[in-house]
């Protein structure tokens, strides 16, 4: 067993927990935090497919910006624990599950059996993913959408100001 | 460092975080927490994107997942200030327990 | 680069607009009135601007649009693209001009309402001109963002704040959905161009688990956004909770431009044009995948229509009635992509046209009558409203009519134009269940329309508060009379486009 597939055994068990404790905790605050965890053990899977950048944002924006946000909402609701969690969704959360099972093994069967025939290229990923390469790509092929996200994120502003604002003037 | 792991792989990682996700969103009634599911989902298929721009050499994929970042970043604002109104109008985030409309 | 600017032309005005406006609400002070008519002046350019792009050369269009230093690829100018900006800048100030009464009275507040309705039409628009799967999503983001905020606008008001929260929870979870199957789709073919996948699944190299996954997710999250079963649970209560001129909006013009992703993704990924070159069992292996899933689109199209007019006939508040008639009508239009042929979409374009004017005028004589969030939206009070305003029983009866589809109006054209184009490649069985649909739809159509003719209401007259919202009336029946009458002016343009 190389270095490689234990670093990617170590970090998809990790994620796959972390993931299941943010949907599984009753506390929104355990909820949030393993999601952090989760986006970092995110970003150590990008590094493995050498893409270094994404991995160095994912960090700073899911973790350190979307994260913030949501803790900071949970501390200001002062939400409690999910008491009725389970008793009363018992059914509809087991079927959920059932179902999500049964859809990932058909997805795992078909994907191992049919292969996408793609060969790793480690020079090619790296060159492609460093931040020269990828804010060149970014803002000569990139040109409208970039200027479409600036609308989009002026626009949730707005949105967001509109929503949460206190008084009516 | 040699990559061995197969795309394969990577792809069936990022279809079980996608299904826990999905499961996330149908069975919890906390709406913070099912926001939170639906970031899961997200990050799965930026996990989807990044695998295949790195196996097939082409950032096209890598350059998508800035754009799904950004778009996830403008959903917290928004979602998290419809959370914070309907706080304030009705003193709950339970999903279950704002049912003037019929769900 | 400058020639570009000019075809990108309704484009940069609507992006510059939408920052503009927000400046003159916030410089304009307590005077609500600049931005208003900035606003309406805006859209009116975009307008203009929009009908200048569809007089130039096609060809022109096509070479900028792959080539141009803005577009690279992005974009696609003229065209189809221009006529749903100006169908989406229409029903704008059509909006705009309806809400400013309506939101007095209901709310008394109506800052950035105008930015609002202007972000949306920049992210319909975007998704218009789209020809690249990463445009697609980023317009139906900016689009969705502000619907979610749209539908919760009157934040004091548990019902709105209730609609977001339901808007957003299942809008975002749909757009995971859609992303998903976007990158199954990037993975199978390489590319995020839409003219260069459809070139690559159409030589049957690549017609794999991985495409059919990525089409199946796409269908899922596209339907969804245009609210079709079994995805379509969302819409009556976000359509009965929001405020009713903004519903009139989501209702129409979000649809619309949920249908054009639809379109655009549905014309590229299922082609029906092959190369000479193509050896036959990729061929076969090509045309069993396109033919399964226009089958499955059919079948959703047919449960949507079905589903939508079953449960609008036990509705007793007309809100909720045209929610659900909304989602049959989204089965209609559906059948514009199952037919997949110019007809098809050309059927699409006129209808969602036709549909926008009818629907946008009922929801704004609900909104007219409509008092304190619920109260005098059921069926029943509206009886006896020829005696009390024979100027809205009218109209709202002419709207009934051509949502039902009853000749001269707007919606028989289109519907006629639909179901041939269906018949025309091979779904007799999908037109006669749309049919079936459209007579079980009289049915509450007509109700109403009796109700409000030839029952005498008890208690009090209904109020109405129509002001500014006559123009919106009186442009949607004029639309919607001239558009069943001559169909055959837009019917010529819109088979052009495609």
């Amino acid at each position: 067993m190389s270095l490689s597939v234990l670093l990617f055994g170590i970090l998809s068990i990790l994620a796959v927990a972390s993931a299941l404790i943010t949907v599984i905790s009753k506390h929104p605050v355990r909820s949030a935090i393993s999601l952090v965890f989760h986006f970092f053990m995110l970003a150590g899977l990008y590094l493995t497919l050498n893409a270094q950048f994404i991995a160095a944002i994912q960090v700073l924006v899911y973790a350190g910006a979307i994260m913030v946000l949501v803790i900071f909402v949970i501390m200001l609701l002062n939400l409690e624990n999910e008491n009725k969690l389970k008793s009363k969704y018992n059914i509809l959360q087991w079927s959920a599950f059932l179902l999500g099972l049964g859809l990932v093994f058909l997805l795992g069967v078909t994907y191992l059996s049919t292969g996408t025939g793609l060969q790793f290229a480690p020079e090619i990923a790296a060159n492609n993913s460093t931040a020269q390469a990828l804010g060149k790509a970014l803002f000569e092929g990139y040109i409208f959408p970039i200027e479409a996200i600036g609308i989009l994120l002026t626009g949730a502003i707005v949105g967001a100001i509109v929503l949460a604002k206190k008084k009516l003037s | 460092m040699i990559q061995q792991i197969p795309l394969e792989y990577y792809l069936l990682l990022s279809a079980v975080l996608f299904t826990i996700g999905t499961v996330g969103v149908l069975t919890r009634r906390n709406a913070i927490i099912i926001f939170m599911s639906i970031e899961l989902m997200l990050n799965a298929v930026n996990l989807t994107f990044v695998g295949f721009a790195s196996f097939m050499g082409n950032n096209a994929g890598q350059l998508f997942v800035f754009f799904v970042m950004s778009v996830a970043a403008a959903e917290a604002a928004i979602g998290l200030a419809i959370v914070l109104a309907l706080f304030r109008a009705k003193k709950t985030v339970y999903v279950d327990e704002v049912n003037l409309l019929k769900w | 680069m400058m020639q570009e600017l000019i075809y990108a032309l309704p484009l940069t005005l609507i992006f510059i607009l939408s920052i503009a406006v927000i400046m003159v609400d916030a410089f304009t002070g307590k005077n609500k009135t600049v931005a208003y008519y900035f606003s309406i002046a805006g859209l009116l350019g975009v307008i203009i601007a929009a009908i200048y792009t569809m007089t130039l050369p096609s060809a022109d269009l096509a070479k900028m649009a792959y080539e141009g230093t803005i577009s690279k690829g992005m974009l696609t100018y003229g065209g189809y693209a221009a006529f749903f900006d100006i169908l989406f800048a229409v029903a704008g100030i059509l909006t705009i001009v309806a809400a400013k009464p309506y939101l007095t009275r209901e709310y008394g507040e109506y800052k950035e309402f105008y930015s609002l309705i202007i972000f949306a039409i920049s992210g319909m628009m975007t998704i218009a001109h789209a020809s690249n799967m990463v445009t697609i999503f980023i317009g139906i983001e900016i689009m969705s963002i502000t619907f979610y905020v749209l539908a919760g606008f009157i934040r004091t008001r548990i019902t709105s704040v209730e609609a977001a929260l339901k808007y957003f929870l299942l809008g975002s979870f749909a757009s995971g959905f859609l992303l998903y199957g976007m990158a199954m789709v990037y993975g199978a073919t390489g590319t995020l161009q839409l003219q260069e996948i459809s070139a690559k699944i159409a030589t049957g190299e690549i017609v794999n688990i991985y495409l059919q996954i990525g089409l199946a997710l796409l269908i899922i999250g596209l339907s969804f956004k245009v609210a079709a079963f079994p995805f379509h649970q969302w819409a009556p209560d976000v359509y009965t909770g929001s405020p009713t001129v903004v519903t009139g909006f989501m209702s129409t013009a979000g649809k619309a431009a949920a249908l054009v992703a639809f379109i655009v993704i549905a014309k590229s990924l299922l082609p029906t044009n092959f190369g000479a070159t193509l050896i036959n069992d990729k061929l076969i292996v090509v045309k069993e995948f396109t033919e399964n899933a226009t089958m499955i689109i059919a079948l959703i199209s047919a449960a949507t229509m079905l589903i939508g007019n079953i449960t609008a006939i036990a509705q007793k508040n007309v809100k909720r009635m045209l929610a659900y008639s909304s989602v049959a009508h989204a089965g209609y239009l559906m059948m514009g992509i199952v037919a997949n042929n110019e007809n098809g979409f050309a059927g699409i374009v006129f209808y969602s046209t036709a549909y926008m004017l009818m629907q946008i005028g009922a929801f704004v004589v609900v909104g007219v009558l409509e008092r304190d969030d619920t109260k005098f939206q059921q069926i029943s009070d509206y009886s006896g409203l020829r005696k009390s305003h024979p100027y809205l029983a009218a109209v709202m009866a002419l709207f009934m009519f051509s949502l039902a589809g009853i000749p001269p109006m707007a919606g028989f054209p289109g519907k006629y134009l639909l179901f041939t184009a269906t018949i025309q490649s091979g779904y007799t069985w999908l037109t006669i269940v749309a049919v079936v649909s459209s007579i079980i739809s009289m049915w509450f159509y007509i109700g109403l329309v009796l109700n409000m003719y030839f029952k005498e209401k008890e208690g009090d007259a209904l109020v109405a508060d129509v002001k500014s919202s006559h123009f919106t009336i009186a442009v949607s029946v004029i639309g919607v009379i001239i558009l069943g009458i001559l169909p055959s002016f837009l019917i010529d343009l819109a088979k052009n486009f495609f």
